[in-house]
């Protein structure tokens, strides 16, 4: 690759972030950049959130944001959760709950693979029956907590699927603990890998042998690394990389 | 010997690479994806219609000129195709976009109308339908400008080197006709361009 290129897709890179800066921070399950909850309810809304994503693989986000930018909240909703990638790749199985005060406008945007569990309708009448009466009556976080919970009966599998899943999430978590450093372990694989494609360039012929034997763990590195992110690593959040299409419903107050 | 040729080998495959031999035909590809997109974001405000004309009539059956004029806007844009070829055609474009806007004229007007039956308005049905019709012409929108963004990514490439070279010679690639938003408010230009 030409080093312009190089130098070309680095610069891209640098960009991407440079344009999401309107953007709140993603530091956990919920998102409190408006300061509307409270520590206490935020614990227990995240132990929700993360029962569910455990259960169902499931992401629900749920965020206040201090400042739309003047965006309206449907255009702000589908960049964001797109920005954050919330949801697991493939599946875009997230949904993000957005609560902007200021502009009193809340939101439940919805990844392409739940429209089918939140359809437009249910969100609209879950904002309208459910969450606007306690924002009119002054009731934030009790509207963001009744919300929450339709929310999460509403994503929750029957049980034995569930129960399935969050074995299956457990013993995740105890392999990505066991394996202590794992984001080392793609980059050493990364140069090892540039070293024996160089090697097999320059080196002639005298690793031809050897090259076949090299090449084996490829195969085996590669599978082992395209699991799912559960974003469980080191107790911190991220998502998925899920896309947004623009479903849900949106209400003001 | 060997280990020139072989560096040689690679060198001609990465510039090949990077001349767009790959990235014509793959972002000519998105294109097309997200375009495809956008047409079934719009069957799928077509495929309410029916609905949405019965309940208003079940409630306002004296609003029969409203009520018409969406029915016929709504056949004459499922009847409106661009095939994936057609999209470097400006004026299959423009037709398409023209059937879409009449369709969503006729809408906008049948939900004026609505305003005057407070029974209706407060129904259940109706409800559900009029959320079902603002998430679709949401999803509309993002698939508009997913697909103006794609298409803009396509042109790009086509007309800037090296690209350029495989685009001209090989491909005799056209660009791309992007969605414009004529009818006032359909499109807030997005500030931030990813």
């Amino acid at each position: 690759m030409p080093g312009w290129l190089l130098k070309l897709a680095f610069l891209s890179l640098l960009a991407f972030p440079a344009a999401a800066q309107d953007f709140p921070k993603l530091t956990g399950r919920v998102v409190d950049q408006a300061n509307l909850i409270s520590p206490a309810i935020e614990a227990e809304l995240d132990a929700k959130l993360h029962r569910l994503e455990d259960e169902t693989t499931r992401q629900l986000v749920v965020v206040t944001v201090s400042d739309l930018h003047d965006y309206p909240i449907e255009d702000y909703g589908y960049r964001l959760g797109r920005a954050w990638g919330i949801g697991q790749k493939g599946e875009n199985n997230g949904a993000l709950f957005i609560v902007a005060p200021v502009e009193r406008k809340v939101r439940i945007e919805v990844g392409y693979g739940l429209e089918a569990y939140l359809t437009d309708a249910w969100s609209s009448i879950l904002i309208a029956r459910t969450i606007l009466p306690r924002f009119k009556a002054g009731d934030m976080e009790g509207g963001i907590v009744a919300g929450v919970d339709e929310l999460v009966a509403q994503l929750a599998l029957p049980p034995e699927e569930a129960r399935a899943n969050l074995a299956a999430a457990r013993e995740a978590k105890r392999r990505d603990a066991g394996g202590r450093g794992f984001g080392l372990v793609p980059m050493l694989f990364m140069i090892w890998f540039v070293i024996w494609m160089l090697r097999g360039i320059f080196g002639g012929k005298r690793h031809g042998k050897k090259r076949g034997l090299w090449g084996a763990p490829v195969i085996l590195w590669g599978s082992g690394l395209g699991g799912r992110s559960s974003g469980g690593f080191g107790g911190g959040f991220s998502g998925g990389g899920g896309s947004f299409g623009g479903g849900g419903a949106s209400g003001s107050w | 010997m060997t280990n020139l040729f072989r560096a040689l080998t690679i060198l001609v495959a990465l510039s090949l690479g990077a001349c767009g031999i790959n990235t014509v035909p793959t972002r000519e590809e998105a294109a097309k994806a997200a375009w495809a997109d956008v047409e079934n974001q719009y069957q799928r405000r077509a495929d309410l219609i029916p609905n949405l004309v019965a309940t208003v009539k079940g409630f306002a059956a004296q609003e029969k000129e409203v009520l018409e004029a969406v029915t016929q806007a709504r056949a004459s844009a499922t009847q409106t195709t661009i095939t994936a070829d057609q999209l470097t055609d400006p004026a299959a474009m423009q037709k398409f976009q023209a059937a879409q806007e009449q369709l969503s004229g006729a809408l906008s007007r049948l939900l004026l109308t609505v305003e005057r039956y407070p029974e209706l308005r407060s129904s259940d049905n109706f409800l559900a339908l009029q959320s079902q019709l603002e998430g679709t012409e949401n999803r509309v929108a993002v698939a508009r400008r997913d697909y103006n963004a794609a298409v803009q990514a396509y042109n790009t490439e086509i007309r800037t080197f090296p690209s350029m070279v495989a685009a001209k010679l090989i491909y005799g690639a056209k660009p791309m006709q992007p969605y414009k938003a004529t009818s006032k408010g359909a499109e807030i230009a997005p500030t931030v361009e990813f």
